[in-house]
């Protein structure tokens, strides 16, 4: 399971990161969660507006912070 | 000259404007950006930065687009990446990177009351116009670039908002009764016309809510309001009592040389400074009023509300990385040209 938060530093990204490592523990998943902040980089994941949730290399979210429940449940649909 | 006085200088200054405006105007200004950030669809906007859109709504789009889609800086370096990179082009691109810091809704509100109702206007003016001037200008010294660039198929944008639930129209009807709000606060009317209406126009917004929209969307607004205030309140209290140590710490005849009257070299130093120095969100309406309290004149004012806050020697170095150094060097000169020449014009006029 490859995890990827997309964000330049700022406290949303960091919401989301925390959002995902939360996730991740309370379905016992173990994964790392790499922290991309290198602004050229998001446009190759079609990442436009930051935070962005990229997992196992599709784009699940970006331009706000998803809940946890969010995350767990699109941490389900690619185990599956 | 002693510490106390200086420290004693950016109190008053404080004090001064947490009576005086904090409640007129950026109250206000607060729950419309909350309004904009909540309600408006990213996405919408979005559409009209794709590769194959319309050149002319792209540039236009992304001229006033500033207002709405970004307050803080690093909501639009990824944006202008994506836009540059599989969007509309450069040009759209540069035009959306000068509009967002130029002209958000908080700061051209707070400059308008603070340096003037015709500064304020004529920042608008200026940070819309030229956003699509220097877009155009940099589309065009870089065309065959752009036209090497591979085609794209249009890039599905993900939604970035939920679906929406109060249609559009309540929506817009609504910003604008909160922008009449703002508008009614800090109009220049006797007390007894402004404050009934202001009490008038809040009946109308709490009906609007009651009717109109859902609770989780009225929970969003607020909870877009608070972060927005949270983010920038401090950092603007900060820039208040530092521009109150300014106006203590500068002497005048410096300013007065400097930046006095309307010269093309006052302009160009405002211009120039402004592009290298960083202002935090709003900061640099305090402190450009200390400096003209302190002898700038109006054209190197204005040149500095044009080249400050869209740029920074750190927000340079990030720009550089993505579009590399060549076009950042044109983009700057661009900007300090342009603001020179806008400030220099704003001054000669003697509006």
């Amino acid at each position: 399971m490859d995890i990827k938060v997309l964000g330049p530093g700022c406290t949303n990204c960091q919401t989301l990161a925390q959002h995902a490592a939360d996730a991740l523990s309370e379905i016992g998943i173990e994964a790392t969660i790499e922290k991309i902040t290198e602004i050229s980089k998001f446009v190759d994941y079609n990442v436009f507006i930051t935070p962005a949730l990229v997992i196992n290399g599709n784009l699940k979210v970006q331009g706000r912070v998803p809940t946890k429940e969010e995350i767990i449940s699109w941490l389900k649909e690619e185990t599956s | 000259m002693t510490i106390t006085t200086v420290i004693g200088s950016g109190y008053q200054a404080l004090i001064e404007y947490v009576v005086a405006h904090t409640i007129t105007c950026l109250v206000p200004a607060f729950f419309i950006a909350g309004a904009i950030s909540a309600f408006v669809s990213k996405d919408a906007i979005l559409k009209y930065f794709g590769p194959k859109s319309n050149k002319f709504l792209a540039y236009s789009v992304a001229s006033i687009s500033g207002a709405i889609l970004a307050v803080c800086s690093c909501t639009v370096l990824p944006l202008f990446a994506g836009i540059h990179r599989k969007g509309a082009g450069l040009g759209p691109a540069i035009a959306f990177l000068y509009s967002g810091p130029a002209i958000n809704i908080l700061a051209v509100t707070y400059t308008a009351r603070l340096l003037g109702f015709d500064i304020g206007l004529a920042r608008a003016i200026g940070a819309v116009g030229f956003a699509a001037v220097i877009g155009l200008i940099m589309a065009f010294i870089f065309r065959k670039e752009e036209k090497e660039k591979e085609a794209t198929s249009d890039v599905p944008l993900f939604a970035v908002n939920d679906s929406e639930k109060t249609s559009d129209w309540h929506r817009l009807a609504f910003l604008v009764l909160l922008i009449a709000i703002l508008l009614t606060a800090t109009a220049r009317v006797s007390a007894l016309i402004k404050w009934p209406g202001v009490v008038i126009e809040l009946l109308f917004v709490f009906y609007a809510l009651w009717r109109w929209f859902e609770k989780d969307e009225i929970r969003l607004w607020l909870d877009e309001t608070w972060k927005l205030a949270k983010l920038i309140v401090p950092i603007l209290l900060v820039g208040v009592f530092f521009a109150g140590a300014i106006k203590a710490l500068l002497p005048t005849t410096w300013v007065v040389r400097f930046v006095g009257g309307n010269t093309i070299i006052g302009n160009f130093i405002a211009s120039f400074s402004g592009a290298l120095m960083y202002f935090a969100t709003l900061t640099e309406v305090p402190i450009i009023k200390a400096l003209m309290e302190l002898g700038m004149g109006r054209g190197p004012v204005l040149a500095l509300l044009l080249a400050g806050p869209a740029l920074s020697l750190p927000s340079m170095l990030a720009i550089g990385r993505v579009m590399g150094a060549k076009k950042t060097v044109v983009y700057v000169s661009l900007v300090v040209l342009f603001a020179t020449i806008s400030g220099f014009t704003f001054g000669a006029l003697g509006l």
